[in-house]
């Protein structure tokens, strides 16, 4: 069996690191894995999404529509966006920040505001959180990743210290301590 | 020890393993981490080179000293290096030399979605295709050994979703290769045509035992399950296949798709019922099936267009949808755009306004062309926009010189923007070039440049004097502005479109996302001034948005650089509190 998480955002959103340490961890508890992200032009504030597949044997790198037990949206519009992607009775953990795109911005089109609700009558469960606050709280915005990853990390039978481990060995020491600070914050949230 | 890796990474580590001692390359999505890992080595004298023939020249010179070498590009980076590629073919190598390029099928970053391997074929080059990481490590430790058994530069291709998925690769250590010996030989090295006529000869020898390789290389195997399918593919399509069929077809794993092995595909097309050509882009492979009398199900089924995923090959195979749940309600675009604070936001605010003619290149800049801005009128290849408006005004009314400009960036004016110059200077067209010098190559993720002033280690090298360089090529008038500075902006413009000769201007500040560049505190609106007219949006900002009838900026994004207080006519847009 293949378990596939989708991680979503807006780029610059640091999904990349979230990847990495997700990968390593599982990497760790002795799974085959794969993690496929798209680089370059969607850096530059565009949808960006990061796709995790593990299980005893992956094949392909990418999530296809109905496939994804857990979709990590670090954005709510960007959550709607790929909700398609979802298998039936997977699961949305979802920041409730909002960030314009571009059409929002220059008027063109509407922020829709609801549309978790619309998805919630539809029977998707959703957990949503306020993930910038608690990166906040944890001494940076940017920790947002860290955050909703916590939130993910509870749903699997990992124990705490990995994941802790994998910050200590992924990210530049002098951020380290507020990371594990926004794991824990997130993962007791 | 296993880890997990990047596509381009396993090459990195592939090539290092196999004792690379130089690589040349020019950045280019989804190829660059190709060379900036290998420059983490010791061992490997690794550069970034000003383009991609360049590149490709410098490796095949140090292949001719006797040292393993590469280079690595994007697709679009071999149509500048065709040229040395074609002729190597003729010469062969000395050390052994691979050139790792990476296709980009469904354009993730790219202009086009070419297929490549057409090169491998027209050049008569053998070329390798891994389908995850683990591949992409062993054939390009293995491309050296090709290289030099077979006297040939390997292609290695790559395509996005190889190059940026990571899988995990199972590592060994470093062999150290000696140097070969250069011995002067001027019938292998110099082609002249009564040398090239012989090589012509040997190259056409090698393709022959080439292709008697492939029957026997352990990159081209068999696969055998269910026979009622059979299944010939190779690179991320295998994995796709795999996921969908497992072992209930068989498949014929190509990874060596330059030349293709004959006799394994006529072998295989005999053990199963029906044959299926599945393969991203180009019908290759398909293509040489017919060629061999066979009549695979390939294009029909599978599309010429973008990448394929479980989810195409399920659709072609009419195989189950997998039920999902749709949101009714439309979610906007959120297509990429210049970052808050961005230096190229200025310049294009002032050409779109005066509604100037913009020939556009490749690099972030290209972002211009988004709305609000919608300030680019066309972008071709690299280099194109300074070549494009010399043809572009001698072609037009005069007027046309007082309204149109080209826009480069400083990487890609050192790649094949100078040239441009020069022919402009040269024939004379009264062109207004704006270099858009933001001291980095931005696009590909911060990669240094010939005008930066710093190698691809970070330590100082070189540094090309753009202004002088311009002069150099004849252009008397050049001047420097700061893109923050609008009204600057928008006078050289002016000024530089009514001169009756060519010019340039310099439109210099670093990329505001460079770790050095500092930046000021959040910007603010007074509500009580604002007064909605909504001026401070039409540059495009991120960080500038429309909330409760006023114009709001956010906090997180903003980095203070002031360009859209300059355009408020009611000074509502204040300096932030210090960080």
């Amino acid at each position: 069996m293949t378990t596939n998480i989708m991680i979503v955002g807006v780029g610059g959103q640091g999904s990349l690191l979230a990847s990495k340490l997700l990968g390593a961890v599982l990497l760790s508890e002795g799974y085959d894995v794969k993690v496929s992200e798209v680089h370059g032009m969607s850096q530059r504030g565009g949808s960006v999404e990061t796709y995790v597949r593990f299980g005893e044997k992956v094949y392909s790198p990418i999530i296809t529509e109905g496939e994804a037990d857990y979709i990590l949206s670090f954005e709510k519009l960007e959550a709607a966006r790929w909700a398609a992607y979802l298998k039936q009775g997977g699961e949305i953990i979802v920041n409730t920040q909002e960030i314009d795109p571009m059409p929002v911005i220059i008027g063109k089109a509407e922020y829709p505001t609801s549309i978790l609700e619309e998805l919630k009558t539809k029977g998707v469960k959703i957990e949503a959180i306020d993930a910038l606050s608690a990166a906040e709280k944890a001494g940076s915005v940017k920790a947002v990743n860290v955050v909703l990853l916590a939130r993910l990390a509870k749903r699997f039978a990992i124990p705490y210290g990995k994941w802790i481990e994998a910050i200590e060995n992924t990210v530049a020491p002098k951020f380290v301590e507020m990371n594990k600070k926004a794991f824990e914050l997130g993962y007791n949230l | 020890m296993k880890q997990l890796m990047i596509g381009n990474k396993a090459v990195a580590r592939g090539l290092y393993e196999g004792g690379i001692k130089f690589v040349s390359s020019y950045p280019g999505t989804p190829s660059t981490e190709i060379t900036e890992f290998l420059a983490k080595y010791d061992e490997v004298k690794s550069e970034w080179a000003p383009n991609e023939k360049v590149a490709t020249e410098a490796a095949f010179g140090a292949s001719l000293a006797g040292a393993r070498s590469a280079c690595a590009m994007k697709h679009v980076g071999l149509n500048v290096a065709a040229d040395p590629l074609f002729t190597l073919s003729y010469t062969g190598v000395n050390a052994g030399m691979v050139i790792c390029v990476a296709d980009d099928p469904a354009m993730h970053s790219s202009q086009n979605e070419q297929d490549y391997r057409h090169y491998a074929i027209a050049a008569k080059v053998p070329m390798l295709e891994p389908s995850n990481s683990q591949e992409a490590y062993e054939f390009s430790k293995a491309a050296f050994d090709i290289s030099e058994k077979f006297d040939t530069a390997v292609l290695l291709r790559m395509c996005t979703r190889v190059a940026h998925s990571q899988s995990v690769v199972d590592t060994a250590e470093r062999v150290e290769i000696p140097n070969k010996p250069y011995v002067k030989n001027g019938a292998k090295y110099i082609m002249m045509p009564a040398n090239a006529i012989k090589r012509h000869v040997v190259v056409e020898d090698r393709m022959k035992a080439l292709r008697e390789y492939a029957e026997t290389c352990p990159f081209n195997r068999v696969e055998m399950g269910g026979t009622e399918i059979g299944i010939i593919t190779s690179g991320t399509s295998y994995q796709y296949v795999k996921e969908v069929f497992g072992e209930r077809s068989s498949v014929l794993k190509i990874g060596m798709p330059n030349p293709l092995p004959e006799k394994l595909i006529l072998d295989f097309a005999k053990k199963v019922k029906t044959l299926y050509v599945i393969e991203e882009l180009e019908p290759i492979i398909e293509t040489h099936c017919r060629n061999l009398g066979l009549n695979p199900i390939g294009k029909e089924k599978f599309s010429i267009l973008g990448e394929f995923s479980q989810q195409t090959i399920s659709a072609a195979f009419n195989l189950p949808e997998k039920p999902s749940v749709k949101a009714d309600t439309v979610a906007p675009a959120r297509p990429p755009m210049m970052c808050a604070g961005c230096p190229h936001r200025g310049i294009y605010y002032v050409l779109s306004k005066n509604k100037i003619t913009v020939l556009g290149d490749i690099g972030c800049y290209t972002l211009g062309a988004q709305p609000p801005l919608s300030a680019v009128d066309y972008t071709l290849c690299m280099g194109a926009s300074v070549s494009g408006i010399h043809g572009f005004l001698k072609a037009s009314e005069k007027d046309a010189q007082k309204k149109t400009v080209a826009v480069i960036g400083d990487s890609t004016f050192m790649h094949s923007g100078i040239t441009g110059l020069v022919n402009v200077a040269y024939n004379g067209s009264n062109s207004t070039v704006i270099i858009l010098d933001n001291s980095i190559t931005g696009m590909t993720g911060h990669q240094q440049n010939p005008t930066t002033g710093y190698n691809i280690k970070g330590d100082p090298a070189g540094k090309v004097d753009l202004e002088a360089l311009c002069r150099a090529i004849g252009i008397r008038r050049v001047r420097v502005v700061d893109p923050y500075d609008l009204k600057a902006c928008e006078a050289a413009v002016k000024e530089e479109l009514e001169a009756d000769e060519p010019s340039v201007i310099i439109s210099r500040r670093p990329c505001v996302l460079l770790k050095y560049v500092k930046t000021a505190p959040a910007l603010k609106v007074n509500k009580e001034k604002c007064r909605a007219c909504k001026k401070c949006m039409s540059l495009g900002c991120p960080a500038v948005s429309f909330k409760n009838g006023k114009a709001h900026i956010d906090a997180t994004l903003c980095v203070g650089c002031e360009v859209c207080g300059k355009l408020c006519p009611f000074d509502a847009i204040e300096k932030g509190d210090t960080l």
